[in-house]
């Protein structure tokens, strides 16, 4: 039995999925990228094949992305991770047309083809606003972990306009509104408003086509779900492998190469 | 006698200052502006008071001007923060006919015409990395304090570039110099050529003119005003240390004073219109 696997450096996790050669997902990991990513890469790797009765050796290639993607030094190629949300959201939700991947550095908005070729795109190049970073700066003004974000804004009712975009400035606007009394839930309601305008505005540049499926790491967030469908006016597809998306596509490409590969192989070995 | 105070309620800190009748500036306060505002204006202006000597009851009005101009009760009047740095600037500087103010928020550039009327100004409020902000976030992703900005540029012997562009995005930036072994020196002088290469930008905008006066927070690192100079090829005012933070509240101040006079110009024209008729 052969195995293919996509790791996904981002900036703020990395991620790794393997398959078997049915293109069942057999293992996956999900850990911190930090400071050493060549380092994050080999672990997500590592963890990912835990447990299982499988040897690194035996499988057959690796294709890197995200940010990190050429720091995947045991990869065998490299495809941007853009193309590789695209591949895994049009494999988790084939009526995919348009795929919102929010990550801890960019949000990008990705329209594509059945099949999942990626037809045109628009991310945050410029700056961190509307990314998870907005999230993370929110998070560490109040105290509050990463993850209690979501369930604590959801309790807000009267979200608080969220004024500033930068995201330095916002960790500054956050405390000012607690100094003004008013309450986390509804400074976290208006925090994920102003992430969600943002990426909003982002999908309209490329046109909201089909179903919308929402990738990376923020897709962990309910509250940030509950607001773009809201504000979207429609279910957007989110599932437990959204946050690993990248990843899963780029271990589809793997599968793939490693398939062409071996039967170039048998054919030259026929013509030989 | 009679006294005047401005306060200038800035991002980061807010700053006050006491001038006298004729304009002499007395006595000047400074205190972190945290969130309540009333009480950093406050806490400001009681230390400019013991500063200057001067009895608050002897103070006869009060402007205040900054993001916080608003939100100070006592105020007798507010101004804009452009023309308080206007007025502050050609306090030190006459001459002054472009200004440059980087605080810790916001980053502002103003054309003045030979009166000091504001002629063109252009702002960045944002986005953090044209501001302070930006150093400070370079200073704490380096493992420094705000404090030791200054001091940690002047060790440089030559910048790595930072590309400015963010300064979330910086962090990452400045942890890969720092893993690929720069100093610590270096990187800092280098975010502070990116953000003089954003002043200067803004600078055009307004179409700049020389006397150059630079103000505010960031006017306080040395190595921020020797790149400026060699950026713009010309000199460029400083203020002294360590009222280069205080330009707009002595302009403030100087404004108060401007009314003060004119209320009574006016007051005393009323009166004789008033005597005159009976």
């Amino acid at each position: 039995m052969a195995y293919a696997a996509g790791v996904d450096v981002g900036s703020t996790q990395t991620k790794a999925v393997v398959l078997d050669e049915a293109g069942s997902v057999i293992g996956r990991a999900l850990i911190p990228t930090g400071a050493n990513v060549v380092a994050a890469a080999e672990n997500a790797f590592s963890q990912a094949l835990e447990g299982q009765a499988i040897a690194d050796t035996e499988v057959g290639f690796v294709v890197g992305t995200g940010y990190g993607r050429y720091r995947v030094e045991f990869g065998d190629t490299q495809i941007t991770e853009i193309v590789c949300h695209a591949r895994g959201a049009a494999h988790m939700f084939p009526a995919t047309r348009t795929v919102l991947d929010m990550g801890g550095q960019d949000t990008k908005a990705i329209r594509i083809r059945e099949g999942g070729d990626v037809l045109d795109f628009c991310m945050n190049d410029k700056c961190a606003a509307g990314t998870g970073r907005f999230l993370q700066s929110a998070a560490a003004a109040l105290e509050l972990d990463l993850s209690d974000l979501g369930p604590v804004a959801l309790q807000g009712r009267r979200p608080v306009p969220i004024s500033t975009t930068c995201t330095v400035f916002a960790e500054s606007e956050v405390l000012s509104w607690l100094a003004r009394g008013k309450r986390i839930e509804d400074i976290l309601a208006g925090v994920h408003r102003s992430i969600a305008s943002r990426s909003i505005a982002l999908l309209r540049r490329v046109g909201i086509e089909g179903e919308v499926t929402y990738t990376g790491g923020v897709t962990r967030n309910p509250a940030m779900v509950a607001v773009l469908d809201e504000m979207l006016d429609l279910h957007m597809n989110v599932s437990e492998e959204s946050h690993y998306m990248g990843a899963l596509g780029a271990a589809l490409f793997a599968l793939e190469r490693m398939v062409k590969a071996r039967t170039g192989a048998d054919r030259e070995e026929v013509a030989s | 006698m009679r006294f005047m105070a401005g306060i200038d309620i800035g991002s980061t800190y807010t700053k006050a200052a006491i001038i006298n009748d004729s304009g002499e500036l007395l006595g000047t306060g400074l205190h972190k502006t945290g969130f309540r505002l009333n009480e950093a204006a406050e806490a400001a202006l009681t230390s400019a008071l013991d500063d200057s000597g001067v009895l608050r009851e002897k103070i006869a009005y009060v402007a205040t001007t900054g993001y916080g101009r608003n939100q100070v009760v006592f105020r007798d009047v507010q101004v804009t923060d452009l023309t308080a740095q206007s007025w502050g600037s050609r306090f030190f500087f006459p001459g002054t006919r472009t200004v440059l103010d980087v605080g810790g928020q916001t980053m502002k550039a103003m054309r003045l015409d030979g009166t000091g009327k504001v002629q063109s100004f252009r702002l960045n409020d944002k986005c953090a990395a044209g501001t302070g902000a930006f150093l400070e976030k370079t200073a704490r992703y380096l493992g420094y304090s705000i404090e030791e900005i200054g001091p940690l540029a002047e060790y440089s012997k030559e910048s790595v570039p930072i590309s400015g562009v963010c300064a979330v995005f910086a962090e990452s930036e400045v942890i890969n110099h720092v893993s690929n072994g720069a100093q610590p020196a270096d990187i800092m002088h280098g975010a502070m050529i990116s953000l003089i290469e954003r002043s200067v930008r803004l600078m055009k905008r307004v179409r700049m003119e020389p006397e150059f006066t630079v103000v505010g927070g960031i006017a306080r690192f040395p190595t921020m005003i020797r790149v400026m100079r060699e950026q713009l090829g010309q000199d460029v005012n400083l203020p002294p240390e360590p009222l280069v933070q205080l330009t707009g509240a002595i302009g403030a101040a100087l404004l108060a004073r401007r009314r003060l006079e004119k209320r009574e110009i006016d007051d005393s024209a009323r009166d004789a219109a008033v005597e005159s008729a009976q």
